[in-house]
């Protein structure tokens, strides 16, 4: 039932701000921000009371520490079922923390419609909590669909009117048209998979684990893990089918941003964890080297994206291409390590990524641009923000001590046992990064100052949303069991299922 | 054959609505008032759609060999009624002003629903013919009822000589069959035409030519040049009377011709139909992407909509006639919805409709709930989760999958994708800031009136089905087609 309220709250909670919207602009902030908190609580609820320890035994079935099951439409066998395990719960966490974080950033940045604004946000949220619980195949499809919209909305209705031909609603729809085109893949897929359990069984199921365990010919089951890899890449992103996102990042409000990078990036990663490599363990195997080629060029093209750019937040969204090619090469290596890497990168890139984010669009608040070649020396000029910057860019370069070295130093570390010759290739895209890290910081808190006045420090929401962040980036750096405690019964699920699998196909 | 009291009920929902054609004539020579004869017409087609549970208990039965009423004409028969209430409390609003007789216009609804409730219960070629006239002419009237504004004429008369063109494509084609097969009905056609001996020339000529005439009457491509014209041109509550019964009619009539009479042979009229589905996909979801106006919008995503039905009927087994009646149920749904607020906005009559996007351009910040209905339609067209139209588009991709149609469930997700860009233009169009004063606007107290009722009730509806479509699925499973004694 609590499963069932985590996803309700933030619904109820968007209606609630829309409607309060009439009595002024604070109560839908204030709703807003309690919906959140109470959102937090709860999954912080969650983690201290429940067990995500490793169990004795890997069974057949994920061992889910929560689950609610409802009929919902019995014609197809789908009900509304959620589980939670270790995996989500780290996401959820995630989720509640970012959504709180993204209420408070725009508390200043968004001052015309903002209840429905907040309506929008809150959906987000929700829908995002809905596809990290949903263990049924057509409820996680239905969520994952969902998030669309409120998205788009923020996107296009309070985005930044962009440059050079790039509006904010032509941004918004192709960020929808690529999501929803590769999603339809994903439900026929999904649908393939169905019928051919269908087939075998003759019931109609929609359930994960039951629809785990159907046995596929080699080349049918290809071609279903395509149709999720296709939709889950384009989430990702994984380099061909990247377009939208330095556009949808670009022109998206900072909390569209936080949001979008934090989280709506790692539904992705979440969804082949928790979906592409249990269900079709061998055909993932035999792609791999595929994948991860792709993840080496994300890995490049990203970081010499990045390089180039000249506006902070595409510079900062290019960066996170490159960083989703470590999370994908980690989950094709399919080790125990690497996937406990790719869970800790998760977290930590979206610390680092949602910290970098709101910090541009405070200076865009104070300077009213994002054009790098207009800033430079801006360090001591903006109170304490040019201070938090250099954190976020260090942990975003993998600096030891931060949250990021350790999922990149533990991607590659478990790789490397399988793949050495891609890990060697991989850590040289970590000097890339270095590279435009420092540039970045070059670029606009030091070298010649364009503009000579002083801007008004940090306030205290901002200086306290930084200084969270910035704690727990080092925390997670220097204590990271407290995620990999969490994730590693489910990671090593993971494992487990995928190498018996292959094992006994090469026997 | 003798006509017993069970055949009486049988056939009671078409008496209701024809007795009420005459009752409206008769008042109306008597004195005229277009409340009462709206009224007169809600009632009658309300009292049809109840005696549906009476015809529910002799069902299925077979009344003379043209017509059988069976639970899938039944189910059909509540579509196209739902549907026509809806468009009578749409147009009562939207003629309210119209500097002309406005009773007529019930009289010629009433006939329109008699010929669609005939149609979907023919199962002879006959009663088809007779059931496609009688639904279609009436509509040439309707189109330029409002004959003072130069497109209303013109939808009508062009809809009048393209369709008239098709009946006679479709006539041909049925003397052809006639004349090669020596009989009418649909069981005996499919027999004749399972004889593989029998294929000749002439059969093939026949079917096609009756392709052609459907396919014109459900407006695929390659024959959906007139639908957008029309759409835009015909008054929105014709529109949406267009748009629903008359497809909902012909499509169910399709529907029960191929499961009855199946294409057999080697498969070229399957491999046809794919073709004009695919065909219609592509085509609709082009020509919409440029468009200005939100009734040609519709207009040729209708083309596209249809063309993701023809799959059904492509597949023609398994969960086919589920899928088609889900599909079309759930459309409809939005359909009227969608024309339902182009009618509410271009309310009370004030020369041609509002179907320009400019004049929406910001409706969310002085009617948002009209907006939320408008946008929950456009979001069921598209098919996005928590809404009718992505139950429908599932059941659309469930047949494809299930029966190995790649190519159309590859026309479909191309299609989507296609979509979405007008969709959402039209979405976002409603939320952007306008810059001066609307020149068109729904009235003050739309949601207090029958037809803001009725759109508002439509957006929960397709909501509720897209949420939990069980009810639904319940229903259209209990609707099968009953073979002919």
């Amino acid at each position: 039932m609590i499963l069932l309220w985590l996803i309700l709250i933030p619904f109820i909670g968007g209606l609630l701000c829309w409607q309060t919207e009439r009595f002024g602009i604070k109560p839908p902030r204030v709703i807003a921000l309690v919906t959140m908190l109470l959102e937090l609580a709860i999954a912080i609820g969650l983690w201290w009371h429940g067990d995500y320890g490793l169990a004795d035994t890997i069974g057949d079935t994920p061992n889910w520490v929560l689950e609610y099951q409802l009929p919902w439409i019995e014609r197809f066998g789908i009900s509304f079922h959620l589980g939670l395990d270790g995996l989500s719960l780290i996401m959820i966490l995630l989720t509640g923390f970012l959504g709180v974080l993204a209420v408070t950033c725009s508390w200043a940045e968004i001052d015309r419609r903002v209840g429905f604004f907040h309506l929008n946000l809150l959906w987000i949220i929700g829908a995002v909590v809905g596809i990290f619980l949903a263990i049924d195949l057509f409820l996680f499809f239905f969520f994952w669909e969902m998030m669309l919209v409120p998205m788009y909305f923020l996107i296009a209705l309070w985005g930044h009117s962009g440059s050079k031909g790039n509006s904010r609603v032509g941004a918004a729809m192709k960020f929808f048209i690529y999501t929803q085109a590769s999603g339809l893949l994903m439900l026929v897929a999904i649908l393939g998979l169905v019928f051919a359990h269908f087939l075998q069984a003759g019931v109609f199921t929609f359930d994960y684990s039951v629809l785990r365990t159907t046995t596929l010919s080699e080349p049918v089951a290809m071609l279903l893990m395509l149709g999720f890899f296709i939709a889950f890449a384009v989430k990702l992103p994984v380099v061909p089918l990247h377009g939208w996102l330095p556009d949808a990042h670009a022109q998206a409000p900072t909390a569209g941003s936080v949001d979008l990078a934090g989280i709506l990036l790692k539904t992705a990663a979440y969804g082949m964890l928790r979906f592409m490599m249990p269900m079709f363990p061998e055909a993932a195997m035999q792609f791999a080297p595929v994948a991860m080629a792709l993840g080496l060029i994300g890995i490049f093209y990203g970081a010499v994206m990045a390089f180039s750019q000249t506006d902070v937040k595409r510079l900062i969204a290019c960066s996170s291409i490159s960083h989703m090619g470590f999370v994908l090469i980690g989950i094709f290596s399919n080790t125990l390590i690497s996937l406990q890497g790719v869970v800790a990168l998760m977290v930590a890139h979206a610390f680092s990524s949602a910290g970098l984010f709101i910090v541009s669009g405070q200076l865009y608040e104070r300077l009213g641009t994002r054009d790098m070649r207009e800033m430079g020396g801006l360090f001591g000029k903006v109170g304490a923000l040019p201070g938090f910057a250099m954190v976020f860019v260090m942990a975003s370069l993998g600096m030891p001590g931060t949250a990021n070295f350790i999922g990149e130093f533990l991607i590659l570390f478990g790789a490397f046992e399988v793949v050495p010759w891609v890990v060697v290739v991989a850590s040289i895209g970590l000097v890339l990064a270095a590279v435009y890290s420092l540039i970045l910081m070059q670029r606009i808190y030091f070298g010649p100052a364009k503009i000579d006045r002083a801007y008004s420090g940090l306030d205290t929401r901002e200086f306290l949303m930084l200084l969270t962040l910035f704690v727990l980036t080092i925390a997670l750096g220097f204590f990271p069991q407290l995620v990999l405690d969490v994730s590693e019964h489910a990671m090593t699920e993971v494992v487990t299922w995928v190498s018996a699998a292959t094992n006994s196909s090469t026997l | 054959m003798n006509l017993t009291f069970s055949h009486l009920i049988a056939l009671l929902p078409l008496m209701l609505v024809c007795v009420t054609v005459v009752i409206v004539m008769l008042t109306v020579a008597w004195r005229r008032s277009h409340f009462v004869s709206a009224t007169l017409t809600v009632i009658g087609l309300n009292a049809a759609l109840a005696s549906l549970i009476l015809v529910g208990q002799v069902a299925p039965i077979q009344v003379t060999p043209l017509v059988m009423i069976d639970h899938y004409s039944i189910l059909y028969m509540a579509m196209i009624l739902i549907a026509a209430l809806a468009c009578s409390t749409l147009a009562y609003a939207y003629l309210e002003t119209l500097p002309d007789q406005r009773d007529e216009f019930y009289m010629l609804l009433g006939c329109s629903v008699a010929g669609g409730l005939l149609l979907v219960s023919s199962q002879h070629l006959t009663s088809l013919f007779i059931g496609l006239e009688l639904m279609s002419l009436p509509l040439y009237g309707m189109a330029a009822y409002a004959f003072k504004e130069r497109l209303s004429l013109e939808a009508g008369i062009k809809y009048m000589v393209l369709s008239a063109m098709a009946s006679a494509f479709l006539l041909f084609g049925m003397a052809l069959l006639y004349a090669e097969s020596g009989t009418l009905s649909f069981t005996g056609l499919g027999a004749s035409l399972a004889n593989d001996a029998l294929h000749s020339n002439w059969v093939v000529a026949g079917v096609g030519l009756m392709v052609v005439g459907l396919g014109f009457k459900v407006s695929v491509a390659p024959f959906h040049l007139w639908t957008p014209d029309v759409y835009e041109g015909a008054p929105a509550p014709v529109s949406a009377f267009l748009a629903t019964v008359s497809k909902i009619a012909v499509f169910a009539v399709l529907m029960r011709l191929f499961s009855l009479a199946p294409a057999t042979g080697d498969g070229w009229l399957h491999t046809v139909i794919a073709l004009m589905a695919l065909l219609s996909m592509v085509v609709g979801n082009l020509l919409a992407l440029m468009q200005k106006n939100l009734k040609r919008i519709i207009g040729y995503s209708s083309i596209a909509h249809l063309g993701y039905l023809l799959t059904a009927l492509v597949a023609s087994d398994g969960l086919a006639l589920e899928a088609a009646a889900i599909y079309l149920a759930t459309y409809v749904a939005t359909t009227l919805g969608a024309f339902g607020v182009i009618t509410l906005v271009s309310s009370p009559y004030k020369g041609s409709d509002a179907g320009l996007l400019y004049h929406y351009r910001g409706l969310f910040w002085r009617r948002p709930y009209l907006t939320a209905v408008l946008t929950v339609m456009m979001l069921s067209l598209a098919g996005i989760p928590m809404t009718a139209g992505f139950i429908g588009k599932f059941y659309i991709f469930t047949v494809g999958v299930e029966s190995e149609l790649w190519w159309l469930v590859g026309g479909v997700v191309l299609g989507s994708a296609l979509g979405l860009y007008y969709y959402l233009r039209v979405m976002v169009t409603l939320y952007l800031k306008s810059a001066d004063e609307p020149e068109r606007d729904a009235p003050n107290d739309w949601a207090q009136q029958v037809g803001g009722l009725m759109v508002l009730l439509l957006a929960a509806l397709v909501f509720l089905i897209g949420v939990y479509p069980q009810p639904l699925i319940d229903l259209v499973q209990m609707a099968g087609i009953q073979m002919p004694t």
